[in-house]
């Protein structure tokens, strides 16, 4: 994990400072809630329907027991005792008091930790794949260019006033787990002809109101070249990005207009002017910034042996087994798993997390995962680096309390955004359709026969529950003053990214659980020996699901 | 006068705007035209210029060494074009006096003295006393920029 020196501690500290005073300016009345409006946002600051929400940065989803045992604290101390897992691997807190928040700051600053640019029309968190380093099927390791670029975009003076707000994902591995179509730019480590490792960048992917597939900016780029190409490409989006309305700002809308390869054109006439000068990044920053992901102290382990001891557990314990089934991964490392801890249990709301349990989960990462911790996009999170030998006493831990269900990938981890219970740009509420729907289809011999589906939730347009992407979204919308929810099928965050299609009219809260019944129920009358859902939609389409959803009653 | 923060100090501002719809051939000393005029001047040496959003860098870039001001205006504090202008026209070579005039805040400053400006006119600002120091509201930053042309990344110790 990356670890601060006296100038990252530095830049940190100046920016408490510097938000302290700008929230005693606000609070003296010499700042308007317009001007403060940009400020608080990039300090991660939201004014929400029933308080504030604070939303801190967790840098690629990568944590420690230091970090977490801190973020308990602070929710003790600061809010209710729990926090919230967010869609973009952050962490927020659903209750603090704006006049404390420059505490909070303060209180993060002292672990590494901070809420800078959160939010706000700027460069947001850059999310990674969260099994980087680990996972089996990658090319290399994508957490220091993601350092290399948090470092980048942090305070970028440029870049602060954006059209729009601007998220970056890297992706390192074959499978992508990191959604990078889906962000204003992609980069995807990939090999040239000779074997050389570089980036792919994409860029104009984005949810929102208007869903676009990102598009090949660049097919490979030598990774010395990065910032510089960043740098173009955010420079033709400030310039050119449409100011006038915020629903066409992203860059998603700017690469249409212009189509991808004008846009190109114009990138790279900017990058000729910066190419190659001082911001080029060194053999030794990037040296520097993979020193800090190197592997922990792994054991030399047998791995037939300890396969075959976790073989042996499993049949003694069917329980156990269908959580090292569901929520376990392969390791790259001979003898090691990687785990998720679940936070999708029936009855919370997807993503929240308690002070307690925080706490716990350091001490497990302490004990069992080299005292590393990651957050993911799907809201969960990960302990990267577990001995197959000591899976069986950390499930006995994590069930104990209440984090070891093993639903990962299956229908009831729902992806979810706070909705209307927290969320004042909401249309609809999304926690309580998640809890019905979850609640409605708890049977594990259920979910595992529907295999692996994605259901995502969001409660508006801002998408920020991906439901577009999810293989089944749901959507809120606003009729008449009325909450309802609009059902897309069809979505993937894969590499065969796909946004998915409207079903058709919308339903009331109270249909839900019924409604995703017949989606189901039509997808196993019309699966085909080992389809997975996705496959089903995309071998029969949509009417299928329509007809039934929509059929009356007889 | 009215007075603007130059190159770290409050001093008085000797130029005035011109009325974009005067001729531009008759308008005096220290005086700032807008993009149109000036680029119908036959004469440009020693002539300010001041560019809207919208109103990108590009047509100055050959007369740089002739221009002893430009001015780039933002109308609201959040249009963060001007950033780009700036840090534009600076890696272009400009050398006169790059001013940020109109409506941004003091919580800019900082900001826009990375990306080359070295004069701010503040229109909202109600004093610039309490405003001046905000320009280092940090010793430290990582990116490549006008005031520290080498990332952090090339300096750290
Ligand atoms: S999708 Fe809408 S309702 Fe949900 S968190 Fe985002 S802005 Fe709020």
């Amino acid at each position: 994990m990356y670890v601060y020196d006296e100038y990252d501690q530095a830049i940190v500290d100046q920016r408490v400072n510097q938000f302290r005073g700008q929230t005693a300016r606000f609070l003296a009345g010499q700042l308007s809630d317009a001007e403060f409006l940009p400020l608080r946002l990039q300090n991660g600051l939201y004014i929400q329907r029933l308080a504030p929400m604070l939303r801190i940065a967790v840098p690629y989803g990568l944590l420690n027991s230091t970090k977490l045992r801190k973020l308990a604290e602070i929710t003790r101390v600061f809010d209710k005792g729990y926090a919230h897992v967010s869609t973009r691997q952050n962490i927020q807190l659903n209750w603090p008091r704006l006049e404390e928040v420059p505490d909070i700051l303060a209180e993060l600053a002292t672990v590494q930790m901070h809420a800078i640019q959160t939010s706000g029309n700027c460069i947001r968190n850059t999310t990674t794949d969260q099994y980087a380093g680990v996972a089996t099927d990658e090319l290399e390791d994508p957490r220091p260019y993601c350092e290399i670029i948090r470092q980048w975009s942090t305070l970028h003076p440029e870049f602060a006033f954006l059209p729009r707000k601007f998220k970056i994902a890297v992706c390192g591995s074959r499978e992508d787990r990191a959604a990078i179509y889906a962000h204003d730019i992609g980069i995807e480590l990939v090999a040239n002809a000779s074997g050389e490792i570089g980036c792919r960048i994409l860029a104009g992917g984005g949810l929102g109101r208007t869903p676009v597939i990102g598009s090949v900016v660049c097919d490979w780029l030598d990774k010395k070249h990065l910032l510089t190409y960043l740098e173009a490409i955010l420079r033709v989006y400030n310039q050119n990005g449409r100011r006038d309305n915020k629903f066409k700002a992203r860059i998603k809308i700017l690469v249409k207009a212009m189509g991808v390869d004008a846009f190109r054109e114009a990138v790279e006439q900017e990058w000729a002017a910066i190419k190659d000068g001082p911001a080029t990044l060194t053999e030794e920053e990037i040296a520097r910034a993979k020193s800090f992901f190197t592997d922990p102290a792994y054991l030399t382990l047998d791995d037939t042996a300890a396969r075959a001891g976790l073989a042996q557990q499993l049949g003694a314990e069917p329980i156990f087994g269908n959580w090292v089934r569901r929520n376990t991964v392969e390791h790259r490392v001979p003898g090691y798993r990687i785990v998720n801890i679940s936070l999708k249990a029936t009855g919370f709301a997807p993503g929240d997390i308690t002070d307690r349990q925080l706490e716990l989960v350091a001490d497990l990462a302490d004990r069992y995962a080299f005292g590393e911790v990651r957050s993911t996009h799907q809201q969960n999170l990960v302990l990267a680096d577990v001995q197959m030998d000591q899976l069986y006493p950390l499930w006995q831990e994590l069930q104990a309390a209440g984090l070891a269900t093993p639903n990962l990938g299956y229908l009831t981890d729902i992806i979810c955004c706070p909705g209307g219970d927290y969320c004042s740009l909401a249309n609809a509420k999304s926690i309580p359709v998640a809890e019905a729907i979850q609640a409605r289809f708890e049977d594990l011999d259920y979910l595992y026969d529907l295999g692996p589906i994605e259901l995502n939730i969001s409660g508006c347009m801002n998408a920020c529950g991906h439901h577009h992407i999810g293989h089944i979204g749901i959507l809120g919308v606003d009729k008449k003053g009325q909450e309802f929810y609009q059902v897309s099928l069809g979505g993937s965050q894969a590499k065969d990214a796909s946004i998915g299609k409207i079903l058709g009219p919308s339903f009331s809260q109270s249909a839900m659980p019924d409604v995703i019944d017949r989606i189901l129920g039509t997808y196993l009358d019309l699966r085909q020996e080992e389809e997975v859902f996705l496959d089903t939609y995309r071998r029969v389409g949509i009417e299928p699901f329509k007809e039934r959803v929509y059929a009356k009653a007889d | 006068m009215p007075k603007l923060i130059k190159r770290g100090q409050i001093v008085d501002d000797p130029w005035q705007r011109v009325d974009p719809d005067a001729n531009a051939n008759a308008t005096g000393e220290h005086q700032i035209l807008s993009l149109e005029q000036w680029l119908q001047l036959p004469e440009k040496s020693g002539r300010a210029v001041q560019l809207e959003p919208g109103q990108a860098p590009s047509p100055l870039f050959e007369h740089l060494d002739q221009i002893p001001l430009v001015a780039v205006y933002f109308p609201v504090f959040t249009d963060g074009r001007g950033f780009s202008y700036g840090r534009e026209l600076r890696e272009h070579g400009y050398k006169g006096e790059l001013r940020a005039s109109g409506h941004f805040l003091r919580e800019q400053l900082s900001y826009l003295h990375r990306c080359g400006f070295d004069a701010f006119l503040m229109e909202d600002e109600p004093s610039l006393e309490e405003a001046l120091p905000r320009l280092a509201d940090f010793s430290e930053y990582y990116q490549a920029s006008i005031d520290q042309p080498l990332p952090l990344f090339r300096r750290r110790g």
